[in-house]
């Protein structure tokens, strides 16, 4: 009862605080302070039309590779956590039967999603979306393969190689740009004023390279920690 | 009236997000919902934050044709904040890391006593 009570209290001094900040709030009419800079500096010293994707990967780009790492570290971490005791023990994961809908459906959705995916990081700089929700679309494609046939083997090298150069690929670039361009992870490595064409595929310097990278690492960092999850399922 | 409009509405769903993300925290016994609860309570902080950098009546920050019909063919003029969107995609991910590690340790505490019930973890309570 008293717990109930405390718990009452705590959400309610919470409902108050933010009654108080909905109601002072007033919605902004105009662009203000670092965001005036980017939406007018953007286009020309990025190039990328879509402005996120120019913070994300070029603004701020020493921020997703200290995002990617945090990725990595928790795929790391699930991987030390849930270690098997043999790994290669043949034990078949108890089921019932998966269902005739799901496996039919997951053998004609599989690889559209997979080029979805690609799709949506490849275009990363054009059209909403970029590396980490591309990658999020394959993974979630690796996710409907396990479900659909949960003793699946999934092959763990060609996982761990992609990581791991796709990673080095995107430290590399960011180190190209210290010597080609104006420092780290700056995207002008092909040239100052070789951004290519304004809202084409090949433009925007180094970004769409280094989204598809981001995509892939993302992508096979999620599946590598759906596969820890499927196998340490032998445990249960 | 001007409680109808985006910036507003999508605070509000933020707001009322994080506070039953809270509820479900405090109040749930099974660690799997303690999880969800904590994706809500991430969600609406993103919702949150998302809409404060709402611009009233702008369009999403990527310039394409659409920005460039607009009047005065001004960037700054016709885009939403894109500072706090980039904030939350790397708020996104972090959120990812975290639950899929809570996940791992639910497996775990699952796998040591066959349960999920938080009062049965009561070793260190005395």
């Amino acid at each position: 009862m008293l717990r109930n009570i405390l718990i009452a209290i705590v959400l309610a001094v919470f409902a108050y605080m933010f009654y108080n900040v909905y109601s002072a709030y007033e919605a902004r009419t105009e662009l203000t302070g670092i965001a005036q800079h980017f939406a007018q500096n953007g286009a020309t010293e990025v190039g990328a039309p879509n402005l996120v994707t120019a913070i994300v990967v070029t603004y701020r780009g020493f921020d997703t590779l200290g995002e990617v790492t945090i990725l990595f570290l928790t795929a790391s971490i699930i991987a030390f956590f849930l270690k098997l005791k043999d790994e290669e023990k043949e034990t078949k994961i108890l089921h019932r039967d998966t269902s005739e809908l799901l496996v039919t459906a997951s053998q004609v959705l599989i690889p559209i999603m997979f080029m979805f995916g690609i799709y949506v990081f490849i275009n990363g700089h054009l059209t909403p979306g970029g590396g980490f929700q591309g990658g999020a679309i394959i993974a979630t494609g690796v996710a409907l393969m396990i479900m659909a046939n949960p003793n699946i083997q999934i092959n763990q090298t060609v996982i761990h190689w992609v990581e791991s150069i796709s990673g080095v690929s995107f430290v590399l670039i960011g180190i190209l740009g210290i010597v080609l361009a104006g420092g780290f992870l700056d995207n002008k490595i092909f040239g100052e004023n070789s951004l290519g064409e304004f809202g084409t595929l090949f433009s925007a310097g180094a970004i769409p390279i280094i989204y598809s990278l981001v995509g892939l690492k993302v992508g096979a960092e999620i599946s590598n920690i759906l596969n820890k999850y499927q196998k340490s399922q032998k445990e249960l | 009236m001007e409680y109808f409009e985006l910036g507003h509405i999508s605070l509000a769903i933020g707001f009322i997000l994080i506070i039953v993300g809270f509820w479900g925290l405090l109040t749930q016994k099974n660690i799997i919902k303690i999880i969800i609860a904590f994706s809500i309570l991430d969600t609406g902080i993103n919702i949150s934050i998302v809409s404060l950098g709402y611009v009233v009546g702008k369009t999403a920050p990527i310039i394409d044709n659409s920005v460039a019909q607009l009047e005065n063919h001004n960037v700054v003029n016709s885009i939403v904040d894109p500072v706090p969107q980039a904030l939350v995609l790397t708020a996104i991910v972090i959120g990812f890391g975290v639950t899929a590690l809570m996940l791992a340790y639910a497996m775990k505490l699952f796998t040591a006593k066959k349960t999920l019930e938080i009062n049965k973890f009561n070793d260190l309570k005395w």
